[in-house]
């Protein structure tokens, strides 16, 4: 299927949105896990995700990748079920299992049947407190990492990613691959696995989201369950401060592809930013907003030099990445890059206008509806209001911060937080 | 990792105790356009889809990626919107919107408050009969496509082999061709191919309209004759029945690209639904291929997973697929993976065919059945979740001269699929006579090398 434009990447910085219609319950298990609930009984299904502050910013240079390997190897084996055992237990009643891994965050999520819940959470909950991290699954799992690590290093996409993330952080412990390294990921042994499971996936650290067809009584009861069953030791450790890139660096790597891979950026904004607001805002109008923005219509729909480009924050526990990208036939890198060099420059320098300003707060507080139409994306929300500990009101006041944020200091927030005579790039595939 | 197709699976939206589901209700305007309304009341929006019967499928050879162009100049300016405006209009009333284009379809879409539902098709009403198509804006909108046929194909190894194997399995049905076109075309298309395409299959009598949201049908039919009711029909360009050859004898390609790992595509040519069948296996065939692919990778312990990943490390990923439905009526049954380190293309292909055997003499048991049943049963109530999914399946149907009503039927007519009618598909249709079979070879890369192909002029 051909789709005129690729949407993912706007949704990134869009994280929290809501409006009226979820009420959140929000109390802490006898073990001290955060739970945040939301009561729904339109379709009889319950959706769990279990967070923990176990992402790939806890891996080390030397033992890049495990956090992802202990994350997927709690769900092949756990209290004596192997591996097949635990997906027919699921696929039996037609419960869905599944996870997620970002820099900051772990997660273990459920769908099932309302009807099915006692089932689908006995399984659930042996992989959350007693996962065996079988030797011959760890053995052949590192295979196939390794194998997919071996296919990103020829792909110019993963190669830009990667040279990208480690350029901006240096040796602070977001520029490494979540995937792991060739090295890091063969040397692996189920211990290191078992001990980053004791240390990162404590009950402490959790915070779980729910929402579907059950009561606070029933939420309460699966939530003291999780929560007592995972390792009772301390909380997890804040991560580092990110420094700051003090000069500019570029790298132009040389592949074969058709295209060129341009990615450029600084570092942006934290979870909870004072400047979130009027930096997501003046994002929209920069690079964010779909077919509206100033990079789309410039780059794109005035001169037709690629099929994507876009700019976004992603903003993350500690200061997450400002990144532009884009791809271009190889022979017009040159131009497009220069050409976006100016925007961002002309966007920094004078901000957005009164009109531009006004279409995006009319998009994004016109559209607040549609980012919780249903019970997975507000799961995704809860989730994430949970792990960041954002306040409770934060989705009530959501549109009120947007309508607030003024051009002035749009234009003042992205003068004092990005600094494009230090900004990192990487070019993959340029001529 | 290496999934390549998503598989759509029709479930039905019948009725699940103590769950009481709004009914699909479906009207035909004077001009032969049709409108298929959802109501679904859980949150204060809507989505609004218009399907084209055009897609790939209708291309001629010089012309490919034409259905996929226009979709293009579909934002490029009406007589009312000037260039540029259509995207501005729907973002500034809070919306979502975007376009894609498939073998069988072009459909145009938008997620809006509900109270919005009147500008996407005052929007939409407008585009489907007073599209301009400038020569300006088409040399520009021609390059962006060719940049994404770049970015989702020429450098992307895994889209070179499915378009190989498109092409392999395929000799004389469009299906053949890639939907985003051939370089070629693209570099010779003009303002006036797209501008045909838009003439020829841009009518009310080939468009449905879906809507699924928070809306009251009525409501929404009178928006539907104000908006659409007033556009005339044309006829339609005589569609040619075209049917593929029966396959004599196996075909294989190999696709050499920049890369670490090969990968295999297998592929068997099968039948689809019919929408009014002639004989009993006309009816069961497609539903017994449907739980053969779910028998086969429904879930990480089924079979090709169990085996050649988790048991024997033949594979790093491997998978199988087949779709049911498709408004050329012609599908295949496919199976795809990637070796391990070590093995090979062949040894992969090798073990394959040794679980498709096993299918035919011993057939499945009744757990796997039942584990295939369990997820229809569940999935059935998840996709309620998601409007403009329930939306995408309503407006597939249609547009592939099905109808809606199939949602409602396809679990029923799954479960009643027996072991016995897996194993006669798989004896009937997988065959080495029936078999394409198309390999990546991956290439070293030499970061001095230009990129393959003959050179561009500009």
């Amino acid at each position: 299927m051909f789709v005129r434009f690729i949407l993912g990447f706007f949704c990134v910085a869009l994280s929290h949105v809501a409006y009226a219609g979820v009420k959140i319950s929000h109390w802490q298990t006898r073990a001290g896990s955060d739970v945040y609930f939301v009561e729904n009984h339109d379709l009889p299904i319950i959706d769990i995700a279990v967070n923990f502050p176990a992402g790939s910013a806890r891996d080390t240079k030397q033992t890049s990748g495990v956090a992802g390997v202990t994350r997927y190897l709690m769900t092949l084996g756990a209290a004596g079920m192997n591996e097949e055992d635990i997906t027919n237990q699921f696929a039996d009643i037609g419960a869905v299992l599944s996870g997620e891994l970002d820099v900051d965050r772990a997660a273990l999520k459920l769908r099932t049947l309302s009807s099915e819940q006692t089932k689908a959470l006995e399984t659930f909950n042996k992989i959350l407190h007693k996962p065996d991290f079988p030797q011959a699954v760890l053995d052949r799992e590192k295979t196939r990492i390794v194998a997919g690590l071996k296919e990103a290093e020829t792909q110019p996409e993963s190669i830009s990613d990667k040279a990208f993330m480690r350029a901006l952080y240096g040796t602070h412990p977001y520029g490494l691959d979540g995937s792991g390294e060739l090295d890091t990921v063969n040397a692996l042994k189920r211990e290191d696995l078992q001990h980053f499971y004791q240390t990162y996936y404590t009950a402490k650290s959790a915070s779980i989201a729910l929402i579907g067809d059950m009561t606070e009584t029933q939420a309460r009861e699966i939530t003291e369950t999780i929560s007592s069953g995972l390792p009772q030791t301390p909380t997890v450790d804040k991560l580092p401060e990110v420094a700051f890139p003090s000069t500019s660096s570029s790298q132009n790597i040389n592949h074969p592809a058709s295209q060129a891979h341009i990615l450029l950026g600084y570092l942006g904004i934290k979870r909870g930013d004072a400047d979130y607001f009027p930096l997501y805002v003046g994002n929209y109008i920069l690079g964010g907003g779909g077919f509206v923005s100033r990079l789309t219509e410039e780059v794109r729909e005035k001169r037709g030099l690629v099929y994507s480009v876009y700019s976004y924050f992603m903003p993350m526990g500690e200061l997450g990445p400002f990144q532009i990208g884009l791809q271009t036939k190889k022979e017009q890198a040159g131009d497009a890059l220069k050409l976006v060099n100016e925007t961002v420059a002309k966007f920094i320098a004078n901000g957005p206008t009164e009109k531009e300003l006004k279409a995006a707060k009319d998009n994004i507080t016109g559209g607040f509806p549609l980012r919780l139409d249903s019970n997975a994306e507000i799961l995704d929300y809860i989730s994430m209001i949970g792990f960041y500990k954002l306040p409770l009101t934060y989705l009530d006041d959501y549109n009120k911060q947007v309508s607030s944020v003024t051009t002035k200091q749009i234009k003042e927030a992205f003068k004092r937080r990005i600094k494009p005579e230090n900004f990192v790039s990487v070019i993959v595939g340029a001529q | 990792m290496f999934h390549k197709k998503i598989k759509l699976i029709f479930l039905l939206l019948s009725v699940f105790p103590g769950f009481a589901y709004a009914e699909i209700q479906e009207f035909k305007l004077s001009n032969g356009l049709k409108l298929v309304v959802q109501e679904d009341h859980r949150s204060p929006v809507v989505v609004s889809q218009v399907w084209y019967r055009a897609g790939s499928i209708d291309e001629v050879n010089g012309k490919t990626g034409v259905a996929h162009v226009l979709e293009h100049m579909m934002f490029k300016g009406t007589k009312h919107i000037p260039a540029g405006q259509f995207s501005r209009i729907v973002a500034a009333a809070g919306g979502k919107e975007n376009a894609f284009t498939g073998t069988d379809y072009t459909c145009y879409f938008q997620q809006l408050e509900k109270s919005n539902l009147p500008l996407s098709f005052k929007l939409e009403a407008d585009r489907m009969t007073n599209l301009i198509i400038t020569d300006e804006e088409f040399a520009k909108e021609i390059k962006v496509v060719m940049e994404e046929r770049r970015w989702r194909t020429e450098d992307k190894p895994q889209s070179k082999v499915n378009e190989q194997f498109q092409a392999t399995a395929f000799t004389a049905h469009p299906y053949s061709r890639p939907v985003v076109g051939f370089m070629n075309d693209l570099e010779n298309m003009t303002a006036a191919d797209a501008r045909e395409w838009y003439r020829n299959w841009y009518v009310p009598n080939n468009a449905t309209v879906v809507v699924v949201g928070d809306v009251k049908t009525q409501e929404v039919l009178k928006l539907a004759k104000q908006y659409f009711g007033k556009i005339k029909s044309r006829k339609l360009p005589e569609r040619k029945p075209q049917t593929e050859p029966s396959q004599i004898g196996e075909r294989r390609a190999v696709v050499k690209a920049p890369g670490k790992l090969p990968y295999l595509a297998m592929g068997f040519h099968t039948p689809t639904l019919q929408s009014s069948p002639k004989t009993s296996e006309q009816e069961w065939e497609p539903y017994a291929l449907d739980v053969l692919a779910g028998v086969l990778s429904g879930n990480d312990s089924a079979r090709l997973n169990q085996k050649l990943v988790r048991e024997t490390s033949l594979a790093v990923d491997v998978g199988a697929g087949y779709d049911s439905t498709s408004r050329g009526r012609e599908s295949l049954f496919e199976l795809v993976g990637t070796p391990s380190e070590g093995k090979t293309v062949a040894e992969l292909e090798a073990a394959l065919i040794v679980e498709i055997e096993k299918i035919k003499t011993d057939g499945v048991t009744q757990k796997e059945l039942d584990r295939v049943k369990a997820a229809v049963i569940a999935a059935d109530v998840y996709q309620r979740d998601s409007m403009f999914y329930q939306g995408m399946q309503i407006g597939q149907l249609e547009t592939m001269n099905y109808s809606w009503r199939l949602i409602k039927e396809y679990p029923e007519k799954l479960k009643a699929i027996t072991s016995e009618q897996i194993q006669a598909v798989a004896k009937k249709y997988l065959v080495k006579d029936n078999m394409t079979i198309v390999t990546l070879d991956p290439q070293p890369i030499d970061p001095n090398a230009k990129p393959a192909g003959k050179p561009h002029i500009h």
